[in-house]
């Protein structure tokens, strides 16, 4: 069975809520749609307080070449345009909704029929995607539309659907991928026909032998998809190693995939391709893990973006007495929430509510040079070194030492014996090389 | 509720620790441990426990009252210190020299640079040269191997196979009881049978990787193996040195300290070639009839420099497509 080769750790899976059917959220008493819900510019906003807005109406326009569309998730009332907390833990810009009795806009097919023919070009095919504010729901939240444009010059031969769900705890891909397969293969082969290609590959990591199953049948019927089932291992649902699992082929350092032909989408945003083109939906609404050991009831609910993660939490059975941190994201490399309130955003993906005891970091001691670091650091860099230079704020030398490379997986941090911050160091020399790429211009 | 821990990824941690390295490695130490008790019995006990007990007592009297830090002579690198010290001893030594070896190899093999972790050279090593420069004749008279002795003073005596090969190489003891540890030398460098051992549990338990021993002892007995094919009369054959002296011990323990070895596979190759080489230049054309101690120090010294210029291979360094 394929997998990437450089590095990579094995944490314990805890996929607790994998069993659960996908729920449906009621909506919020208030939304709070961040206007900087995916990588680039943040969007713009087209409505004032006071205005009435529908359900998948248009709120914010995404002008910058990078940058996404943002509709309202609810029906209601924007009462205000202002700073809010986002899921990053950073003060962002957000439209924030009384919620009133759901009223979609018009043209939006909300039905469940399955509408598997598509006629339109890619040209069209991309600006509906634009237009529906679709951006990567992996995680990364990259606008998707400029992912299915081939810039001139370059092929793509490989569509690759990411199925992998390598983080531990989070399931919201794995339910996808059994509760709305036929939907996300219209999605993909939407997807191969934006980018003109004739194959697409669906990664999927072993531990999901029903998803692999379910998805093997379906794609009998889709011309030139197939599914590739992966040895378990993280960082696999990393873009650059997907890729070399799949393809073994290697991204070169500071490159995009489509340099070496390839263009990486995850399962739900080509589900979210498919509503946008074929039922005419914008992105509004998502799956969300909600997981924890001390929680009641671990879900995987379909939320309105905007949703506070809160209310997630209760609808799993509440917030244990004992919690210690609330994650957005995997527990490899979410971020730790700092406000209950923050809102759902289209990069989501999960919420875990850590106990006190596992909120903990074990204590830090000298580094004892074990290497082990640098046996699993999927890029092949040596972070106790990366780490050590970045404290001693020798930047160049980490930009020589190739720390933009890095893509924060955490595996060195996960596995160090002695208990070094050397995830939380190498952020900050990237910072501080970022900054001084940016100066030189 | 309280309040909330905020701090960035990861938010697991892998069930590892330096305690957990460390006394993995003395696990694996068991064998070896054992052969020797058998071997060279109550003055073998005795010893190990003086240099184990001696390295914990510097390492706390120090950390108490120099460094006034935090104490954690119990995160087992200083029983290790102790026990590898214990090992590359006769075990008739006089107990106040493996006081002052512990001493040394503690204080200032391993306190003065800042601890675990910061020490430069493997400071069991520093102890047993420091000893072997100081008290050279204590330091190579062997007893010779009694099974189950309770004998301490006045155990009769007699030369390593190493240094039988120089001036008699007619008492050589067999192979097979070279290799099971039945010879006369230090510790814990007798049973090579016992140090594999060791080693393959410690390549299981991911504690070392391959390269260093392999490099190390592979380099020893091409080395020796060229010599001996040049000439075979004058000079002892591979599989002779790989199985004498301290190359077991040395390649095993004592060259994959992870403190003062480099961190790339790349590096670890050359550090172990490098090991081996310069073992065999002492052992053939030096003073000492065994170098394994010398050359790992030497090359300790180089750890920096090798750290430097043999990096991991990179994702995405070179494009291969296929």
């Amino acid at each position: 069975m394929k997998t990437f080769r450089i590095g990579g750790v094995h944490p314990p899976e805890n996929k607790l809520s994998e069993k659960q059917a996908i729920e449906v959220l009621p909506l919020p008493e208030v939304a709070t749609i961040p206007l900087s819900q995916h990588l680039g510019v943040p969007a713009v906003p087209v409505v004032k307080k006071g205005d009435s807005v529908k359900t998948g109406q248009l709120i914010a326009k995404g002008e910058a070449f990078i940058s996404a569309n943002i509709h309202s998730s609810v029906t209601g009332t924007v009462t205000k345009i202002d700073d809010v907390v986002d899921t990053s833990g950073y003060r962002k810009k957000a439209i924030i909704i009384k919620v009133e009795e759901d009223q979609w806009e018009e043209g939006i097919d909300t039905s469940d029929n399955i509408i598997k023919e598509c006629n339109l070009s890619p040209e069209e095919i991309v600006e509906k995607v634009n237009e529906k504010g679709i951006v990567g729901m992996g995680g990364a939240t990259f606008p998707s539309h400029v992912k299915l444009q081939v810039p001139k010059g370059k092929k793509a031969d490989f569509l690759l659907i990411n199925g992998v769900e390598c983080e531990p705890c989070l399931t919201s891909d794995h339910r996808l991928m059994l509760e709305k397969a036929e939907q996300m293969m219209v999605g993909i082969s939407i997807q191969m026909r934006a980018l003109r290609v004739e194959e697409a590959i669906i990664g999927i990591e072993n531990n999901k032998p029903d998803a692999i199953k379910h998805l093997r049948k379906l794609a009998e019927n889709y011309k030139g998809v197939s599914v590739e089932p992966l040895k378990i291992k993280y960082p696999q649902g990393a873009e650059k190693q997907l890729i070399k699992a799949l393809v073994n082929r290697e991204v070169p350092s500071g490159k995009l995939p489509i340099e070496v032909g390839c263009v990486v989408h995850n399962v739900g945003t080509s589900l979210a391709v498919y509503e946008a083109v074929q039922k005419n939906k914008p992105l509004i609404d998502r799956v969300v893990t909600v997981t924890g050991k001390d929680l009641k009831k671990p879900s995987n609910f379909m939320v309105r973006i905007g949703t506070p993660a809160l209310q997630l939490i209760d609808a799993a059975g509440g917030l244990p007495p004992n919690t210690g941190k609330v994650v957005n994201g995997g527990p490899m490399m979410g971020k730790a929430l700092n406000d209950l309130e923050s809102p759902i955003a289209k990069g989501t993906s999960g919420i875990i509510v850590f106990s006190d005891d596992e909120s903990e970091r074990v204590p830090m001691q000298n580094c004892i040079r074990c290497a082990k670091c640098i046996s699993v650091c999927p890029m092949g860099l040596e972070p106790f070194f990366l780490g050590l230079i970045s404290d001693k704020q020798r930047y160049e030398e980490c930009e020589g030492n190739h720390i933009m490379d890095c893509m924060e997986c955490g595996s060195c941090q996960y596995v160090c014996p002695s208990g070094r911050p050397l995830l939380d160091q190498v952020r900050i020399g990237k910072l501080n090389v970022g900054k001084m790429i940016r100066e030189r211009g | 509720m309280s309040l909330l821990t905020v701090s960035g990824s990861p938010h697991f941690h892998a069930d590892s620790s330096v305690r957990k390295i460390m006394y993995g490695v003395l696990i694996s130490l068991i064998p070896a441990t054992l052969v020797s008790f058998y071997y060279f019995g109550l003055g073998a006990i005795i010893v190990t426990l003086t240099a184990v007990v001696s390295c914990l007592i510097f390492e706390f009297l120090i950390q108490k009252y120099m460094i006034k830090g935090p104490i954690t002579i119990w995160d087992g690198s200083a029983i290790i210190t102790g026990v590898l010290l214990a090992f590359n001893v006769p075990s008739n030594l006089p107990l106040w020299m493996v006081v002052v070896g512990s001493f040394v190899a503690i204080g200032m093999g391993k306190m003065t640079f800042g601890g675990l972790g910061k020490n430069p050279f493997n400071p069991a090593l520093v102890g047993r040269v420091f000893m072997l420069i100081s008290f050279p004749v204590e330091m190579t008279t062997w007893p010779k191997p009694e099974p189950l002795t309770t004998q301490i003073a006045d155990v009769v005596t007699g030369p390593t196979a190493l240094a039988f090969a120089s001036f008699s190489p007619e008492s050589i003891p067999s192979y097979q009881d070279m290799f099971i540890g039945n010879m006369a030398g230090s510790l814990g460098e007798i049973s090579a049978l016992a140090l594999i051992l060791g080693g393959i549990y410690m390549l299981v338990k991911r504690i070392i990787t391959w390269h260093i021993p392999v490099s190390f002892i592979a380099s020893v007995f091409v080395f020796t193996g060229i010599v001996w094919l040049v000439d075979p009369s004058a000079n002892m054959d591979p599989v002779f040195h790989i199985i004498t002296g301290g190359i077991m011990l040395g390649a095993i323990y004592m060259a994959t300290d992870m403190v003062t070895s480099p961190m790339a596979p790349k590096g670890m190759l050359i550090f172990g070639v490098g090991c081996g080489v310069l073992t065999v230049v002492i052992r053939l054309w030096g003073a000492y009839p065994e170098g394994v101690s010398f050359a790992i120090l030497i090359m300790n010294a180089f750890v920096p420099l090798i750290d430097r210029g043999f990096k991991p291979k990179r994702f995405g360094e070179e494009v291969k497509n296929g």
